[in-house]
């Protein structure tokens, strides 16, 4: 129903950037999650579509309109905050109704949004409740209520599930899933650290670092595909591992050599003339198997995990900065303090040059 | 009852007419600058109107703040450098005749007397209290007893306390429970607050009664804050009671020691009630806060005069009121 | 619970805050108990021996002599010394005010008019004469006797009606309620402008109000004298006004209000206050409808502290209310009775329980709000 788009938005607190330049555009009815470390600006992103902080510069508009001096209760968004920031001395009823009686609607219909919404939340029980009677994921649905009857065009959530265990986490994920289903024609963005909550919740990922957009794309894209080393760091758990290499041959029968090591061919089109700088490669945990006899990593192990469901191999790989973890499926039976070699698919090896960028990939 | 009526009246047309004032200057700033709607005028607009608006929530404040306190505390300082009826400029000449005054100086050697012992012995007191009564089922209740003379008047107090102090001659009855005391352990009556020097102990007596309640609440609060961990640290590590008080609980509330004696320090700084009503600064009690009283009305008053003795009053407060404002600037910007 | 805080604090820590609370309660309890005692009782024993029977020196009548019968020519009137009243022993008795205690309860001692009277432990007397009594008064009977605690309410009945304390009551009154309410609605206004809103200057109106906070009042009172009588003068109206001493405690009070009032605003969720922002509350709804109720405690903490310290101040009083009859608040009455009746101890007592009592009860029934307060704003000067 409302499209977002966001064109050259800054955003500083005093002297210091928070958003350095910020180009999006969210379609209508998408689900798109903001994602990074803390830090990175996603919240302030948020707040600055809400209208709760002022544009630096830039355009922001909604629906078509620029909205960036417009007052947040005009904008047609809803937000549901990280803390709920439910009234604590209204009822469920009238925090629900607050926003609509301040716009004078009149009693019959606030009484209908307000029961239709809590219907849908399965609230009506707890609908004269004051919110400390309440536990905390009974609160949570009360405030995405409350954003439900608003009926907006825009849907905000700030990191709504942070305050929650994680078992209530998994079930208001599910939820919040539904609900999307159930107004698809709302837009919606969500932030999060959760990279969890991003990849099964998103239709398009925005991955933010330091008040920059580093990457926007859908999770699978963002996992098989990041544009650089942060957001292929950032994906993915445990994260991608990576070690330095030198470039060897280019186009298509590229390769690459790590240091000590033997030289891997990789898919990736690398251009010519980078025949000899150093670059970083990348893989996956998950992607590592065993190789019989020399695989493309070798190293001693030194730690292995047991979960049940995988086993957790951390390799001490001469040139690599950090331990290598290898993922298995099942209980692996390698014992501490064995050399072996890890390989992978071909098409699993990511490769990033100097600057962190990655080369793009067949 | 009529009076209370009319008091009650005042009352409604004055919190009303508080009330009415927000409530319409508000309504009267959205009626100017509307805000409804989309587009660049509503806008600025509502820009406009949020940096009004502060002012219309900060006015009557900024207004009696200035009127009552920000305006005097310069017009005393003028003041203290004009004759008795303000009118002729004297530069210096009211505090040259304070320094050379005997009851000016007086004041000022029992001002000092007074800064020293009762924040001292209050907060101490406090202290002390505040430890043992944490640990005893019934402290809440002793709390609550030692905390009660707060909440008496300063009048109040010192006429409870004149009655303690009571004199009959040697040999009567003695209906002051101190005299009965002293006459008990087979001592000589005295009457106490006639007794140069020592009567200011004996006025700072009161001061302590009241203020120890106060130092003893906030102490508390600040001991149960402590965390539990490092009481439990020390126990392990051998500490006894006293210990435990001494090196882990003592240093770790320094801070609201200091601002528990900063207030009390104060409040010294500014007792009036207690001297007037005792002695009204007779046998050598007289202090700044009392002295001054009696120059404001004195002989139809001497303005210059008293001006004089506040600013000196003021003077004293300065180094507390930096510091106070250092640390809310400080506790600000943690925030 | 472990050793370093646990509840069982061994017997020299209930033995030493016993002694504290007895030092620190006595003085009170002591002003109480000698407001309930009789006149004559406050002036010749100490309060301490009110709570058990003591043993006193009275004088009493004898019923009058029409109450006498007659029996086998002899005359007599019987009655009770205590009539009634009380009950206590008598120990002694005398027939001369020089010597209350010549004979023994039960003894019969000569009346020095002719006759012989007779007092029993129990306070029954007989007078016996072998002649008619004449007269119009009772004989008089000197005796010693222990009498159980007595309490009376006749100290309070007196300075209510002829000591003028009931009209200082409703004047303390009238100078305490609007100096309390007022102060804390403007205070609310400008704490939140103070806490939620962004201006130019914030800081710097924060650090002023801290700075007030300690300034002593002393510094305002000759400009705000001045600034009174010329305002009196211009507009033609008395000085010393209830609306004027309103105002003064109102400035006054508004440093400690405003201080107050703001952290704990501060302190209120951030983000409760976005969402309502959200919803469309304006900044007069969020204060009304969303900081008001929920700042109530610290709305009463600041009410209580001004109530008490209103109440209790006799230098503003002083200062700026005038002196008659139908303005002097009770702490400038009770000053003055001690300079008029300073050896009356049952005027003085029960003067000083009156109006001590109204800030006890709400102290004690509102101990927490106060304590709450002292805690958030422990910079008052």
């Amino acid at each position: 129903m409302a499209e977002v788009n966001l064109s050259g938005i800054t955003k500083s607190f005093g002297a210091v950037n928070v958003i350095k330049g910020v180009d999006l555009d969210i379609r209508s009815g998408e689900f798109v999650v903001f994602v990074g470390p803390s830090g990175c600006g996603k919240s302030t992103l948020l707040r600055l579509i809400a209208g709760l902080e002022d544009i630096t510069s830039g355009t922001m508009k909604i629906d078509g309109e620029v909205v960036n001096d417009v007052a947040p209760s005009r904008r047609g968004i809803a937000m549901v905050f990280q803390s709920y920031a439910l009234y604590p001395h209204m009822t469920v009823y009238n925090n629900m109704a607050f926003g609509m009686k301040l716009a004078r609607a009149s009693k019959e219909e606030i009484d209908k949004r307000v029961r239709s919404a809590a219907e849908i939340l399965q609230l009506v029980p707890y609908l004269e409740r004051l919110p400390k009677a309440l536990s905390g994921g009974q609160r949570q649905p009360v405030a995405i209520g409350r954003a439900i009857v608003r009926n907006p065009k825009v849907f905000l959530f700030d990191e709504p599930l942070s305050n929650l265990d994680a078992a209530l986490r998994v079930a208001t994920r599910i939820e919040i899933a539904k609900l999307h289903e159930d107004m698809s024609a709302t837009t919606m963005i969500y932030v999060t650290h959760d990279q969890v909550e991003a990849m099964t919740l998103a239709d398009r990922i925005v991955v933010l670092n330091a008040g920059l957009i580093e990457q926007v794309g859908s999770p699978m894209e963002l996992y098989h595909r990041p544009a650089n080393l942060f957001v292929a760091r950032f994906i993915g758990s445990p994260a991608m591992n990576i070690l330095p290499v030198t470039i060897e041959g280019v186009n298509g029968e590229a390769h690459v050599r790590a240091e000590g090591g033997e030289a891997v061919r990789v898919t990736t089109r690398i251009p010519a003339g980078s025949k000899g700088r150093p670059a970083t490669l990348g893989v996956r945990p998950e992607d590592l198997t065993l190789a019989t006899g020399h695989g493309i990593l070798n190293g001693k192990v030194m730690l292995v995990e047991k979960l049940g469901e995988v086993s957790m191999l951390y390799i001490d790989v001469p040139g690599a900065k950090e331990p290598v973890v290898a993922k298995f499926a099942g209980e692996a039976s390698i014992e501490r303090g064995a050399d072996i070699g890890l390989t992978t698919a071909t098409g699993n090896l990511h490769v990033f040059d100097e600057n962190g960028v990655s080369f793009p990939r067949a | 009852m009529d009076r209370v009526a009319s008091a009650l009246v005042t009352v409604i047309i004055g919190v009303g007419g508080a009330l009415l004032y927000f409530y319409l200057s508000n309504l009267i700033l959205d009626a100017i600058f509307p805000a409804r709607g989309k587009g660049p005028i509503a806008a600025r607009n509502q820009k406009i109107a949020a940096s009004i608006r502060p002012w219309l929530f900060l006015g009557p404040s900024l207004i009696a703040l200035g009127l009552y306190l920000v305006y005097p505390l310069v017009d005393s300082i003028r003041l203290s450098l004009f004759n008795r009826t303000g009118d002729e400029f004297v530069g210096l000449q009211n505090y040259i005749w304070a320094v050379n005054d005997n009851q000016f100086r007086e004041s000022v050697f029992n001002n000092i007397l007074w800064l020293l012992v009762v924040p001292a012995v209050a907060t101490f007191m406090g202290l002390i209290i505040a430890f043992l009564t944490d640990r005893i089922w019934w402290g809440n209740i002793a709390k609550t007893l030692i905390f009660m003379p707060m909440a008496i008047s300063f009048v109040g107090a010192s006429v409870i306390w004149k009655f303690i102090y009571d004199f009959r001659s040697e040999g009567s009855t003695q209906i002051g429970l101190l005299n009965a005391i002293v006459q008990g352990f087979g001592g000589a009556p005295e009457a106490w607050i006639t007794l140069p020097f020592w009567n200011n102990f004996f006025l700072m007596v009161i001061l302590v009664w009241i203020q120890t309640g106060f130092a003893m609440v906030i102490l508390s609060a600040a001991l149960r804050g402590i965390p539990d961990e490092t009481i439990e640290a020390a126990v392990i590590d051998g500490a006894n009671g006293w210990q435990l008080f001494f090196f882990i609980m003592i240093p770790q509330i320094w801070g609201t020691i200091a601002v528990v004696w900063t207030t009390i320090t104060i409040l010294v700084l500014k007792v009036f009630d207690i001297v007037l009503t005792m002695t009204n600064g007779q046998w050598q009690t007289q202090v700044l806060a009392n002295l001054m009283f009696d120059w404001m009305f004195r002989g139809g008053g001497d303005f210059g005069r008293g001006a004089a003795i506040a600013v000196c009053i003021m003077l004293a407060v300065i180094p507390i009121m930096i510091w106070n404002i250092r640390r809310a600037n400080a506790e600000m910007k943690g925030r | 619970m472990i050793a370093g805080r646990s509840k069982s604090g061994n017997a020299f820590v209930h033995l030493a805050v016993l002694v504290l609370v007895v030092v620190w309660t006595a003085p009170t309890a002591g002003l109480l108990i000698s407001s309930l005692r009789a006149k004559d009782l406050l002036s010749v024993s100490g309060w301490w021996t009110a709570l058990t029977a003591t043993e006193q020196s009275q004088v009493g009548r004898a019923a009058l002599p029409e109450t006498q019968v007659e029996k086998n020519g002899r005359y007599f009137i019987r009655g009770n010394v205590f009539e009634g009243e009380t009950t206590g022993t008598v120990n002694a008795f005398g027939v001369k005010i020089g010597d209350p205690s010549a004979f023994k309860a039960g003894e019969t001692a000569d009346l020095p008019g002719g006759g012989t009277i007779k007092v029993n432990a129990d306070g029954s007397y007989e007078i016996a004469s072998e002649t008619q009594f004449e007269g119009a008064r009772g004989q008089r009977i000197f005796y010693i006797a222990k009498l159980p605690p007595k309490f009376t309410l006749a100290n309070y009945k007196e300075v209510l009606s002829t000591a003028g304390i009931g009209q200082s009551f409703v004047n303390s009154l009238t100078v305490t309620i609007p100096a309390t309410i007022i102060p804390v609605l403007i205070a609310a206004y400008a704490a939140y402008a103070l806490a939620w809103m962004k201006f130019p200057g914030r800081a710097l109106i924060l650090s002023l109000v801290v700075g007030l906070l300690v300034v002593p009042l002393q510094m305002s009172l000759i400009p705000l004298l001045r600034l009174y009588n010329d305002v009196g003068l211009f507009l033609g109206v008395p000085a010393k006004t209830y609306l004027g001493i309103w105002l003064a405690h109102t400035g006054f009070g508004l440093p400690l209000a405003i201080y107050l009032l703001r952290n704990y605003m501060a302190g209120l969720p951030r983000e409760v206050m976005e969402s309502a922002r959200v919803d469309g509350a304006s900044d007069f709804d969020i204060f009304v409808k969303i900081v008001l109720p929920l700042s109530l405690p610290a709305l009463a903490s600041f009410a209580i502290f001004q109530f008490l310290w209103v109440w209790n101040d006799l230098l503003v009083a002083l200062v700026f209310l005038g002196a008659q009859n139908d303005q002097l608040v009770l702490t400038g009455r009770l000053v003055n009775l001690l300079g008029s009746r300073g050896g009356n101890w049952e005027i003085l007592t029960a003067s000083a329980f009156i109006t001590i009592i109204v800030p006890l009860v709400v102290f004690l029934s509102l101990q927490r709000f106060l304590v709450r307060g002292l805690l958030a704003g422990s910079v008052k000067g």
